[in-house]
């Protein structure tokens, strides 16, 4: 249904490219390798979508980028280019970085019920980043925070500066968090599973505010999510993430209606779709994600995987390979030929 | 707000009626007749007749039926009378007149700094969680915990009364009557007094940043650009203080019962060492007002901090 | 192409099942500290069993013609003002702590494990009567409500087993009442009880085993604020009588003396440090050993 208009060729200048990023959690029972060699792009005002369940290290590689990795948590290898600059040559506490930090790349966090301060008022969190950024006065800032809340549809917004989060609820929060995300006009916002805490209908209201609000200050966005259906939607390209890996990148329409992972495959398979035909049955992918630690060199989907071989238990995990379409890479010794139905 | 300090305070009337009931008690119901005590102590064993014990129950009301008894105990009490000691053949509450503003100057002083420290320390040892600042609050935390306050006494006086002869050893001037000595004579006791409430709020504050560190919101803030500073100060700092305040309840406790034995030992003529030599004594009606008012003191104080609590806590503020 | 995916056992094969009782040994013994407080605690319950082995002097005779000795090899620690040695008083001061310790612990945790399972059990007016004047007894300083005690009933170990038994009821009863209210919200209880089976029996059936190990927590380190309380009281002169052996009132003793002899007041307060700071951490690792969640909340 949203072919044509969000599947579109992405336009718009480079602005960030992560290389080979690798993270890594030192726990007593070994080495996490929570984002194993991941490079990923995003252009002024793209959308892309990063795709994966739950313990993949999509949320991990995000947390790295912005160096807000909690102890024992370690970026061990990598690049992270953004505007002529590898942010990783900064120190995680440094000026330039928090510079960068809400500033000019922002982040909208899950949990609307925890990401708020309890013991400070909205719009003291809302006008600490202004001042800081922006350089604004306490009262500039005010009247700037007002002016956020009434963006993301907060009903009189001036009089509810000086509440605190617990009298809000919990979609009024997640408001308040993408007027935090987008206070200060950054040039790109990750948002990380930003609705997944609140039910249907406000889910949709929200990503079409959060869509809007980023569209308004031309910002780009990464959609961390494990709903695929939310990607399909807004996103102009997607990357599918499994174990700490990329299994497979492309343009939506690639992604799809030509997937090539069988990961891929299955998570098409688990979601439904309103351009199936009815009846179609949803189908889970069987078995769980793989423990993080200690993996094998080898593909880390074969457990689950339909479409395995011998070849994949022998050789290690295959780079990325170009598959057809732009930009169209997976990760797989037998990629699915072609599987729309 | 207003209905939870209502709610509080009824709350705090209600323990102290049953302090009161406690203290009455454990003197009325348990073995030994207090006239009995009354007069031996009063003549050293001798003159003790049926006939003096009688006047004795009938002076101090001892004849009349318990509750009659409690009631008008209650009733002196409120009106400040605590009955006459019977050592010191004086009114108890002259006594107390003279001897608490000693023990509760010395005890604000040790409130005061071990709460200040205490918070300090457990912030910086959490932040730099893991480094040498860290091991080594965490190390003295567990000695503060475990020296009995005599041996705090007994090294610090060692050391910079008999070794060093920096600091007296012995005995307390007012500050408005001896300023200096006063300080130097305070120095002391306030160390051997603030120790374990220091050790006690400093692991407090330590565990509780640590928690509030991995909070989503501290997350949050650091995605802001805030400096560290700020970030302590502003989201880690009143969060992380809410269960700490309670330390300053505890520590009032733990100051009084430290002042029996800091008093004793340096010769201090506060409450805490009336109450040590009058066990000996057996002095009950001093004990007894002691226990009252120290008890009285605390239940005080908990309240004041649990009130507080509203001032750091909007959650329970607009409950 | 819609066949469904090959079923494969899980690749997140839990880590091998090490038997409990290893895992406890091995998370209670990594910590050098309590290894320490172990090691510190064997050799007190030894000493206060072997005393009259280890002890080569009577620890209550007097002999003036030896009195404030400096150590030496006939008299390790030396002796105090009235001649006594001061290593055998030390090592019968071991038995002291030890019966006042667990004394006041058995009476206490008795007491209070009682008292919780009753307020837990029945709610109500049990629960509010029992709850409050356990408000009120925390009210107090633990010495000052020792002191109280003990000045109605004398002093003497029994007494100021008793008085300090008192005063650390509390905090068995809350822990109880606690495990027992959250037992008792148990589905399972919930389902025995409409099947009928309500009755107190069953009740402690269930929270008992849930309420053994912070209960054995509470106790290790109790044991250690116990005798510190008990020093307390003995240095003031209340607590056990002279010329009983009792590490506080050697402190007290010495005390006269710590300007020229500071080993005498010296060496029973570092042996009273010792015993608490073992216990302490003892009770921190077993803490940490039978339930990490417990952590912050004992």
């Amino acid at each position: 249904m949203s072919d044509q208009t969000t599947c579109g060729v992405p336009a718009g200048e480079e602005m960030l490219r992560v290389k080979d990023l690798e993270t890594q959690f030192r726990v007593d029972e070994g080495v996490v390798r929570a984002v194993n060699g991941v490079s990923y792009s995003l252009r002024e005002r793209e959308i892309i979508g990063i795709v994966g369940e739950s313990g993949c290290g999509k949320s991990v590689s995000q947390l790295s980028i912005m160096q807000l990795l909690q102890r024992p948590g370690k970026i061990v290898g990598g690049e992270v280019w953004f505007e002529g600059q590898n942010l990783l040559e900064y120190g995680p506490k440094s000026a330039e970085m928090r510079a960068i930090r809400g500033g000019k790349i922002s982040m909208i966090f899950q949990e609307p019920m925890t990401s708020l301060n309890p013991v400070l008022t909205i719009g003291r969190q809302l006008t600490e980043s202004l001042e800081l950024h922006l350089g604004m006065n306490k009262k500039e800032a005010r009247a700037r925070a007002t002016q956020l809340l009434d963006l993301v549809g907060i009903p009189s917004p001036a009089s509810r500066l000086d509440d605190y989060p617990h009298q809000f609820s919990g979609g009024m929060r997640q408001r308040v968090m993408i007027a935090i995300g987008v206070a200060c006009q950054p040039k790109m916002v990750i948002a990380d599973e930003p609705t997944t805490a609140l039910d249907c209908t406000t889910q949709a209201q929200l990503l079409e505010l959060m869509l809007s609000t980023i569209d308004a200050c031309k910002g780009s966005l990464v959609l961390v999510t494990h709903n695929l259906g939310v990607v399909a939607r807004y996103s102009q390209r997607i990357y599918i993430m499994y174990a700490g890996k990329i299994v497979e990148q492309g343009l939506c329409r690639d992604i799809f209606y030509r997937p090539r992972h069988p990961y891929t495959v299955g998570l098409l398979k688990s979601v439904p779709r309103l351009d199936e035909v009815r009846g179609h049955r949803l189908v889970p992918i069987v078995g769980t994600p793989p423990n993080l630690i200690d993996l094998p060199p080898t593909c880390a989907f074969y457990p689950r995987c339909s479409e395995r071989t011998e070849r994949c238990l022998t050789e290690p995990w295959p780079d990325l390979t170009a598959a057809d379409g732009e930009g169209h890479l997976v990760r797989c010794y037998n990629p699915a030929e072609r599987t729309g139905e | 707000m207003v209905t939870y300090i209502i709610r509080r305070i009824l709350m705090g009337i209600l323990v102290l009626i049953l302090v009161s009931l406690v203290v009455f008690f454990a003197l009325r119901l348990l073995p030994g007749d207090p006239a009995l005590i009354y007069v031996s102590g009063q003549s050293g064993g001798q003159g003790v007749t049926e006939e003096r014990l009688q006047e004795v129950r009938k002076e101090f009301g001892l004849d009349k039926p318990i509750p009659v008894q409690y009631w008008n105990w209650v009733k002196g009490v409120v009106t400040g009378d605590l009955g006459t000691s019977i050592r010191y053949q004086q009114d108890v509450g002259k006594l107390f007149a003279q001897r608490f503003p000693v023990t509760l100057i010395l005890g604000f002083f040790s409130v005061i700094v071990s709460t200040i420290l205490g918070i300090f320390f457990g912030l910086v040892a959490a932040i730099r969680r893991g480094g040498w600042i860290d091991t080594l609050v965490t190390f003295l935390s567990y000695i503060g915990l475990t020296i009995p306050v005599f041996l705090l006494a007994f090294v610090l006086i060692y050391v910079l009364g008999f070794k060093l002869h920096w600091l007296p050893i012995v005995g307390w001037t007012p500050p408005w009557k001896d300023f200096g000595m006063s300080v130097k004579q305070s120095i002391m006791p306030v160390i051997c007094l603030a120790t374990i409430p220091l050790a006690v709020t400093a692991r407090q504050m330590r565990s509780s940043v640590l928690e509030v560190n991995n909070m989503d919101y501290i997350r949050t803030a650091w995605s802001k650009g805030l400096r560290e500073r700020v970030i302590v100060t502003r989201h880690i700092l009143k969060n992380s203080l809410i269960p700490v305040v309670t330390m300053v309840g505890i520590g009032v406790g733990i100051i009084f019962g430290g002042a029996v034995i800091e008093e004793t030992i340096f010769g201090i003529a506060g409450v805490g060492q009336l109450l040590a030599t009058s066990v000996f004594a057996r002095d009950y009606v001093v004990i007894q007002g002691g226990a009252l008012v120290i008890a009285t003191i605390i239940v005080v104080v908990n309240i004041i901090v649990d009130i507080s609590y509203g001032g750091l806590d909007p959650r329970i503020r607009y409950e | 192409m819609s066949e469904v995916f090959v079923m494969d056992a899980p690749e997140t094969v839990a880590a091998p099942r090490v038997s409990e009782w290893k895992r406890f040994l091995k998370i209670l013994f990594q910590r050098k500290l309590v290894v320490f407080g172990v090691f510190v605690l064997l050799c007190l319950v030894l000493v206060a069993i072997f005393a009259p082995l280890i002890a080569q002097y009577d620890p209550y005779k007097n002999d003036m013609a030896h009195s404030l000795q400096s150590p030496s090899s006939q008299h390790w620690l030396g002796t105090d003002n009235l001649g006594r040695d001061v290593f055998s008083r030390l090592v019968y001061g071991a038995r002291t702590a030890l019966e006042v310790g667990f004394g006041t612990v058995a009476f206490a945790a008795i007491l209070g494990v009682i008292l919780g399972l009753l307020a837990g059990f029945l709610g109500g007016w049990t629960n509010a009567i029992i709850m409050r004047a356990m408000d009120t007894l925390m009210a107090f300083p633990m010495i000052v409500l020792a002191l109280l005690l003990v000045a109605v009933l004398g002093a003497g170990i029994q007494n100021v087993i008793i008085a300090l038994g008192v005063a650390t009821v509390p905090g068995y009863t809350r822990l109880m009442c606690g495990t027992t209210l959250s037992v008792r919200e148990n589905e399972y209880i919930l389902a025995q009880r409409a099947i009928g089976a309500k009755s107190l029996r069953t009740m402690v059936r269930h929270v008992l085993p849930n309420a053994i190990q912070p209960v054995i927590v509470l106790v290790t380190t109790m044991l250690g604020n116990v005798i510190l309380a008990e020093a307390s009281l003995s240095f003031l002169g209340i607590g056990i009588k002279p010329p009983g052996a009792a590490w506080g009132s050697m402190a007290s003793a010495g005390f006269r003396d710590l300007g020229t002899h500071p080993l005498l007041s010296f060496a029973p307060a570092l042996a009273i440090m010792l015993v608490v700071f073992a216990f302490n951490m003892v009770g921190d690792g077993l803490r940490d050993a039978l339930d990490p969640k417990l952590r912050g909340k004992l």
